[in-house]
């Protein structure tokens, strides 16, 4: 196998961007990516495009070929894949990705990720992101996505492993960072009180614990790591990527306090990137929902059980704050969750702090960041790991 | 939902909590699977038809406020994961209950509802929902 670079990344900004159209986005996001790695684009050999559901949010299926054809790429032939796996649609575009200059059948790579969302109304919108769930069984029957996990966050604060506040600082911490993020829908900080007082949408969860809806696009090249410095000085090693599935229904697990695919995955992960949680001093995080953000940190091995709540209450997780920045981009809570495209946007933030361009969110020093992606209640579940060089 | 063969091939499941036993390790699952994740191999074409005790208790709940369009008019309602006392887990409304008295460990019974319409001239879909026992 190949060892993968980085060699560049883009991203729109995400939002509520009523005048772009899908195509306008999934192409702003991929040009700014082919500019970054100082290419012409006639290197690409194959376009990846992490989507959950353009044929819902805008009626178009085939949006591989779409992205082709606009991307200029559809002249050349160039093949082009779009993968869906929910709310892990980005992570697992990208391990394809990956996969695909690691195993030599392709060298340069454009992975791409895009959701419009806004084109639906927000009704139509829900029903999409519930249809992540077990449409028969739990959607089904009258159970919404949120539901889901506010039913997770009921049964931590029942055991005892995270208190209400300490869940509703998942929020706080990541609005801190959309603050210092241009690009982020949300540049605002919250106070603990607005997340505990906003309306309620699933109880314990409110407003405020769910991601937006958002239009946005991000996107990378890879290229095979011994090729990456004729294109570029500034590129980072993809050091490992690992994916793992569970259940579809919540109901199917033995515990829900925890999500067993974040753990096998990311134990994978360090193990393939010959690291151990210590090594990690970014995390992007699958903040979908504020408990998210609990399970994640304990899941991927960064906290111990019950200590994940106690590290966001006290802002250990912010930039300069403790041993791991958490989501510094604003997370998909505050940057907002165009849902193909966060998982893509994650690697993006990863790899401009791992090259030191994050500018005011800059964590010093990173060796390590790692990108955690999960599709329904923990269904699909991707870790990458990327490295400086 | 909107198919009526989709909504009818589900009754044994939806109408009365027909899920599966593994005739090789008697694992019991719901909804009903046609082969056992445990035994795999071993398990194929051992599967039995099971129905799953009615009674449990609440394993986790939720009071839903945004609700999609189909159950708009239900609320704020509520939601639970129920622990069947034969140990299987399974999510549904709870309802006949007052909200604020709805407490992990809550015993529950299932009982055959109206869940929701396709529309005013669609089909109307029946199953379980879980009311105080």
């Amino acid at each position: 196998m190949k060892e993968v670079a980085i060699i560049g990344v883009g991203a729109t900004k995400f939002g509520e961007l009523w005048g772009s159209s899908f195509r306008n986005i999934g192409i702003e996001a991929g040009m700014r990516a082919i500019e970054d790695a100082n290419l012409s684009g006639s290197e690409i050999d194959c376009l990846f495009i992490g989507n959950m559901s353009a044929g819902r949010f805008i009626n178009q299926k085939h949006i591989d070929a779409l992205i082709a054809d606009y991307s200029g790429m559809a002249t050349k032939n160039v093949p082009a894949i779009r993968v869906e796996a929910g709310g892990a649609s980005g992570g697992v575009a990208f391990g394809q990705a990956v996969t695909a200059v690691a195993s030599g059948m392709y060298n340069t790579v454009l992975l791409g990720g895009a959701e419009k969302m806004t084109d639906q109304n927000d009704a139509f919108i829900n029903t999409a992101m519930d249809a992540t769930a077990d449409a028969e069984w739990e959607t089904g029957m009258g159970l919404t996505l949120p539901s889901l996990y506010a039913m997770i966050a009921r049964r931590v604060m029942h055991e005892g492993t995270a208190t209400r506040e300490e869940i509703a600082s998942v929020a706080v911490n990541s609005h801190f960072h959309g603050a210092l993020n241009p690009g982020a829908q949300f540049r605002k900080e919250i106070s603990l009180d607005t997340v505990l007082r906003a309306s309620p949408v699933a109880d314990p969860l409110g407003m405020f614990d769910c991601a937006p809806i958002t239009d946005g696009a991000a996107a990378v090249v890879l290229c095979p790591l011994d090729e990456a410095k004729k294109h570029t000085d500034s590129y980072v090693k993809v050091s490992a990527f690992a994916q793992g599935s569970d259940t579809l229904a919540l109901s199917q697990r033995p515990d829900i306090t925890s999500f067993g695919a974040t753990v096998a995955t990311s134990r994978k992960a360090y193990e393939m990137a010959g690291i151990t949680p210590a090594d990690i001093s970014i995390a992007e995080i699958h903040d979908d929902f504020s408990i998210a953000g609990i399970l994640a940190l304990q899941d991927l091995g960064l906290y111990k059980k019950g200590c994940a709540g106690k590290a966001f209450l006290s802002g250990e997780t912010k930039v300069g704050g403790g041993k791991v920045a958490v989501n510094t981009s604003g997370g998909l809570k505050a940057r907002g969750y165009p849902i193909g495209a966060s998982g893509v946007a994650q690697i993006v933030e990863i790899s401009e702090q791992l090259r030191g361009k994050a500018d005011k969110r800059q964590v010093a020093n990173a060796k390590y960041g790692l990108a955690q992606s999960v599709g329904g209640t923990g269904s699909a579940v991707t870790v990458s790991i990327m490295e400086a060089v | 939902m909107s198919s009526v063969a989709r909504a009818w091939r589900e009754f044994p499941g939806k109408y009365n909590l027909e899920g599966t036993k593994c005739g090789n390790c008697g694992t019991i699952f719901f909804p009903k699977r046609d082969f056992c994740p445990k035994c795999r191999r071993e398990g194929i074409g051992k599967m039995q038809k099971y129905k799953v005790r009615r009674e449990g208790e609440v394993f986790s709940f939720s009071i839903i406020h945004d609700a999609p369009p189909c159950n708009s008019a239900l609320k704020p309602y509520a939601v639970a994961m129920v622990r069947a006392k034969d140990g299987v887990m399974i999510s549904g409304q709870l309802v006949d209950v007052e909200l604020d008295k709805i407490a992990i460990g809550m015993p529950v019974r299932a009982v055959l509802r109206k869940l929701d319409e396709d529309g005013a001239a669609g089909v109307i879909h029946y199953g379980y929902k879980f009311v105080p026992a």
